[in-house]
This record gives C-alpha cells, sequence and structure tokens, in this order.
C-alpha cells in the first residue's frame, strides 16, 4: 500500500484499452476532459470523443443518443455536475430507456479538497441507488477502477462508477478480478465488520489494524458494489461478528450505510453504526484535513467500532 | 405518383391519424389531444414520405430516425405507427392502460417504432444528436428527424443541444418545432415568451425553414430540400393551430391535456370523421402512400 494514484487515473486509459480491443466505447465530456483524463482517449481516438462544452444535460442526452445506436457511451464531468445537474436525464433517457451509458465522473467526495462545499458530491450514490437498473461502483483503488470500468464496458445497460480526485494508496494486485455484485472480504475476522467503499477501504484496513492491537478481530470488506449489494457476503459476515460498522466518504443517508441497513434489517438485524458524513455539506480544506473535520479518519472508524462492541455486548 | 396525389394520400393519412388520436385519448380518459392534433399533418408527412424506414423491420439499420422529443404527443406518433404497420390497430385502444404497449408517454422498451423513451421535456434534440454522431461514425446514411414543441424550447438544454450540432456539423439532423403557440398554462407568449423562434435558431447556425405545419406541401418542401451546406443542420419552424381538426380545440390551451367528455367525443369524432371522408375521396385514385 506504498504507491498512490488517483481512481480517475483508471479511466482515460481505461477507455483507451477498450477502445484498442475494438468495442464501441466512445466519450463524451462537458469541458473536464483533462480532469476527467479522457483527454489521453481523445487524443488516441479523437473521432470518438465528442465535448459538448459546459452543459452536462446535453452531455448525458447524447451520449444517450450514441448508446441508441449501439455505442458503449462514458461520460465524465465532476460527480456533482454529472449525477446532479443531469439527473433528470439520467432518469428519463438514460434509465427509463434502459440505455448502454456509463456515467463515470470523477471529483467525488469531500476528497476533491479546496473548492468547497458546492463541489463535493456527497449525495450521487444515493440519487444514482435509487434509479431502476442503475448499477452503482465504488472502486476503492486504480485497479479496482480499471477493472470497474472494464466490467461496466461489458455489461449492457447503464452504470454508475464513482471516481476521485485524490491520489490514494494501490490496495490491489494485478490479478484483481472485478465482479460485478460480488463484495470482496479483505481481511476475515470474528468480533466487528467493517463495510467500507472508495477511499475509505484503505482507512477500514487501517481501522482494522488498530483495533487488533486491542485484540478486537476486525472483518473488513470492499463493497464496491453498492448495488446490486452483495447481502449474501455481508450479512453472513454480520451474523458471525454480530456488529457491522459501514465507511463511506458520501452522506450516512442513502449510500453504502443505508444499503447495508436495509439488507441487515431485512436479513441480520444487528448493531449497526455509520461512518459517513452526517448531512451536512461540504467545506473547503485539504482532504486530509477534511477527512478528520468530518471523522471520516481510520481513528474514527476504530472508535465507531469500539463504541458498537459495547452495544453489542 | 404525382405531387398532388402524394400530398392528398398524406392528408388522408393525417386526417385518419386525428381520428384516431381523438379516439384513443377518449377511450383512455386522458392524455393529450391538443399538441397531438397539432402534429398530425407534419408526423403524418414524415411517416408516409419523409422517412426511409420499413414497418416490417424496425431495426433496419439505414432507416431514418424519428425521435419525439414532446413525448406527451404520443399519440400522434402512435397513431402513424399503426397506420404505417408497425402495430396493429387494436392496440390503439389499449393507451395508458395497464399492460398496454402505447404507455402515457413513448417508452422504447414496450413499443417497437419507439427509437427512445421521451417524455421529459427537453430532452429529444441531444438524443437525436447523440444518434447522428454514431450514425456519422458509422458511416450510416440515415438521418434524425426530432419534432420539438414550442413551450418545450423554454428548457436549456434544447439550446445546449441546438449550439452542438452546428458546432459538430450534424447534417443529418433535422428539427421540427411544432409551433402553435400555446403550453399548459396559456399563450407562450404569456407564459413565457419565447422570442423570435426562427431567429433564435438562425443565431445557433441553423438553416431555418419557415411553414405552415398544417400545409402538406409546404412541409414536404421544407422536409426534403437538401440543405444548402450539407453539414449545416436543418430546422423546420412550423406554424400550426393547436387541437387542429376539431373546431371546439382549436386554438385553446384547456385542450393540452385532458380528455374529451362522452358528447363531446361525438362532436369531435364527427368533425374528424367528415375530414377524413372526403380527404379519402380526393386521395381515393392515391393507394401508394405509406413507407417507402
Amino acid at each position: 500500500m506504498s504507491e498512490k494514484r488517483a481512481t480517475r487515473e483508471a479511466y482515460g486509459a481505461t477507455l483507451i484499452e477498450l477502445a484498442n480491443e475494438g468495442l464501441p466505447v466512445v466519450a463524451v465530456d462537458a469541458d473536464l476532459s483533462g480532469s476527467t483524463t479522457t483527454a489521453k482517449f481523445a487524443s488516441a481516438y479523437p473521432d470518438r470523443h465528442f465535448n459538448v462544452g459546459i452543459a452536462e444535460q446535453n452531455m448525458i442526452g447524447t451520449a444517450a443518443g450514441l448508446a441508441v445506436e449501439g455505442k458503449i457511451a462514458f461520460t465524465g464531468s465532476f460527480a456533482v455536475f454529472a449525477t446532479g445537474r443531469a439527473y433528470d436525464q439520467i432518469r428519463n433517457t438514460v434509465c427509463y430507456s434502459g440505455l448502454d451509458v456509463k456515467v463515470a465522473p470523477t471529483h467525488a467526495g469531500i476528497t476533491v479538497g479546496p473548492d468547497g462545499g458546492s463541489h463535493q458530491m456527497l449525495e450521487d450514490i444515493a440519487l444514482m441507488r435509487v434509479l431502476p437498473g442503475m448499477r452503482v461502483l465504488v472502486p476503492a483503488d486504480v485497479v479496482a477502477a480499471r477493472e470497474a470500468i472494464r466490467v461496466a464496458a461489458a455489461t449492457p445497460g447503464p452504470f454508475y462508477i464513482r471516481l476521485g480526485r485524490a491520489a490514494v494508496p494501490v490496495i490491489y494486485d494485478d490479478d484483481y478480478t472485478f465482479e460485478l455484485g460480488r463484495a470482496r472480504v479483505l481481511r476475515s475476522g470474528v468480533h466487528v465488520t467493517l463495510v467500507a467503499c472508495g477511499v475509505m477501504v484503505e482507512q477500514a484496513l487501517t481501522a482494522a489494524e488498530q483495533l487488533e492491537l486491542d485484540g478486537i478481530h476486525a472483518e473488513v470488506i470492499d463493497a464496491a458494489t453498492i448495488k446490486p449489494l452483495d447481502a449474501a457476503t455481508i450479512t453472513a459476515s454480520a451474523l458471525r461478528t454480530g456488529a457491522v460498522v459501514t465507511c463511506e466518504e458520501h452522506s450516512v443517508i442513502g449510500g453504502l450505510g443505508s444499503a447495508v441497513a436495509e439488507a441487515l434489517g431485512e436479513l441480520a438485524p444487528v448493531p449497526l453504526a455509520r461512518v459517513g458524513v452526517r448531512d451536512v455539506f461540504g467545506t473547503s480544506g485539504e482532504p486530509a484535513e477534511l477527512m478528520e473535520h468530518f471523522g471520516l479518519t481510520a481513528t474514527d472508524i476504530a472508535a465507531s467500532a469500539r463504541e458498537l462492541l459495547a452495544r453489542k455486548r | 405518383m404525382t405531387d398532388a396525389a402524394r400530398i392528398a394520400a398524406i392528408e388522408a393519412k393525417a386526417a385518419r391519424m386525428r381520428y384516431d388520436i381523438v379516439e384513443m385519448i377518449a377511450e383512455a380518459g386522458s392524455g393529450h389531444p391538443g399538441g397531438s392534433l397539432s402534429a398530425a399533418d407534419i408526423v403524418a408527412t414524415l411517416y408516409f414520405h419523409v422517412l426511409r424506414h420499413d414497418p416490417a423491420r424496425p431495426d433496419w439499420p439505414e432507416r431514418d430516425r424519428f425521435v419525439l422529443s414532446k413525448g406527451h404527443a404520443a399519440p400522434v406518433l402512435y397513431a402513424a405507427l399503426a397506420e404505417a404497420g408497425y402495430l396493429g390497430r387494436d392496440h390503439l385502444k389499449t393507451l395508458r392502460k395497464l399492460g398496454s404497449m402505447l404507455q402515457g408517454h413513448p417508452d422504447c422498451q414496450k413499443c417497437a417504432g419507439v427509437e427512445v423513451s421521451t417524455g421529459s421535456l427537453g430532452q429529444g434534440l441531444a438524443i437525436a444528436n447523440g444518434m447522428a454522431l454514431a450514425l456519422r461514425l458509422d458511416e450510416n446514411p440515415a438521418r434524425v428527424f426530432c419534432l420539438l414543441g414550442d413551450g418545450e424550447l423554454q428548457e436549456g438544454e434544447v439550446w445546449e443541444a441546438a449550439m452542438f450540432a452546428p458546432h459538430h456539423g450534424l447534417g443529418n439532423v433535422t428539427a421540427i418545432v411544432d409551433h402553435n403557440g400555446l403550453q399548459i398554462d396559456g399563450a407562450c407568449s404569456e407564459v413565457m415568451c419565447l422570442g423570435g423562434v426562427a431567429e433564435k435558431w438562425a443565431a445557433f447556425g441553423w438553416e431555418v425553414r419557415e411553414t405552415s405545419g398544417h400545409d402538406v406541401e409546404g412541409l414536404l418542401d421544407a422536409l426534403t430540400e437538401p440543405p444548402a451546406d450539407p453539414a449545416v443542420p436543418v430546422v423546420v419552424v412550423a406554424y400550426t393551430v393547436k387541437g387542429k381538426g376539431v373546431s371546439f380545440m382549436e386554438g385553446d390551451a384547456g385542450w393540452h391535456g385532458k380528455a374529451p367528455s362522452a358528447e363531446q367525443t361525438a362532436t369531435a369524432l364527427a368533425e374528424l370523421g367528415a375530414a377524413l371522408e372526403a380527404a379519402g375521396s380526393t386521395s381515393a385514385s392515391a393507394t401508394e402512400g405509406g413507407a417507402r
């Protein structure tokens, strides 16, 4: 876990790979192709890259039209604009028509940093998760991001792939494979289950190490597929450990914590704590400062786990 | 077929579609007659002369595409699809009913011949542009036609898409504005003035053509004349009357989105039936119509 790379780095590079392999991928951007890394794809495949300008609704609509005609259409932008500004287009055109559009924005969550609350999208997982037919992927590192993009390209229908701006440690080896709807147990434990996604997987792994020092053996699960959620793996773990902490760089309302709570509530009610942003907007600051400010660090996760264990006993 | 016979045949199709529109909305008990009737001549001209399509093969790759951006006018599309043979006429009476392929707004996953689902206003032209990009990429000569309502032009996305098409040289796109001047709350000019519609499209770089949307000859000219520059998209601003063909619906915003009562239906169908009969007699010798 020494090398650090942003998940967004996988975006443009993987699109080039897919095009090289003969897939009919196209990319539609809204004036952010440098930030989203599709500029690389645009250089490699200029006739398959379309810039709509600063017009995210049009970006989704144009991508939808490309998908109607058999293209695998990827759209970029920042998560806040890609989902919030174009929600109706994603709902009524992409999902309602069941189109092969992959919404893969970057700069999600508070780790976008100093741009502040207007740009720190903390509701996107909730917005996308509720759409019929939409699959929601939150890869933990650049390797997982690459594989998530490949799976989305190979699977017909709408996908949301949440990518980040900030560099995060590389967790997975090159032999990692992404399975749609499968959560991955990264570390086995018996006392508490930590279910994380995205940049929080690294924090959960570190939290598990901290807990280990107290003799608490935490199980860590990377729930990279928020929808369809791997309820079987998560509830099986919950029934073994008897306590679950969810960890997300997102609002605790509607995201991973909600999805896990729904699964546990129906299948395996155990004490649950949700680490995430608690119904407030983001604020300017450096990513590491913000992780502390909003209580999303490994130390915060470990503290939640300890409190939860007290409740369990 | 002579031009006169072709025009008469299209007019007869439009008359049939108007009758079907009112009949299916009356049967459904809800729907949007005003904007369906205003667009009948436009859609009939498209389906029964302009579009290259084959109802026996809705997925024929080289077919011209039609996107109904003003999705609430679904009945006019369904009437055309039935008349063209995409769906059996018996489906028309299932409009808006549970289990029907004819949803309140077009659903491409339920109804063959519907290229893409629409209903949330302002989204069709962007989709049409995307389709046109893909067709060009595939060196497919098919064209994309997109019908918009005038009230719909108040949506910002329309102008995002209007900016996009000329910028990307989408000469294979034709937009058509059903300019009937009315929206739900009243006259467009009073609810939110559109200003000069033709001037706006021209300012965005489109080749603008204006015609009466009820003059089939004018529509044929506007929709078939090649553009001066093949890389410039064409927009046809078609001036229409909302509720066209039903005396008590014409020009009345109140008929945007409600079904007629039994008595009103009888009156409307009597008027439309007479028009259908008249159109049928003038096009009696013109039996060629239909898909090419």
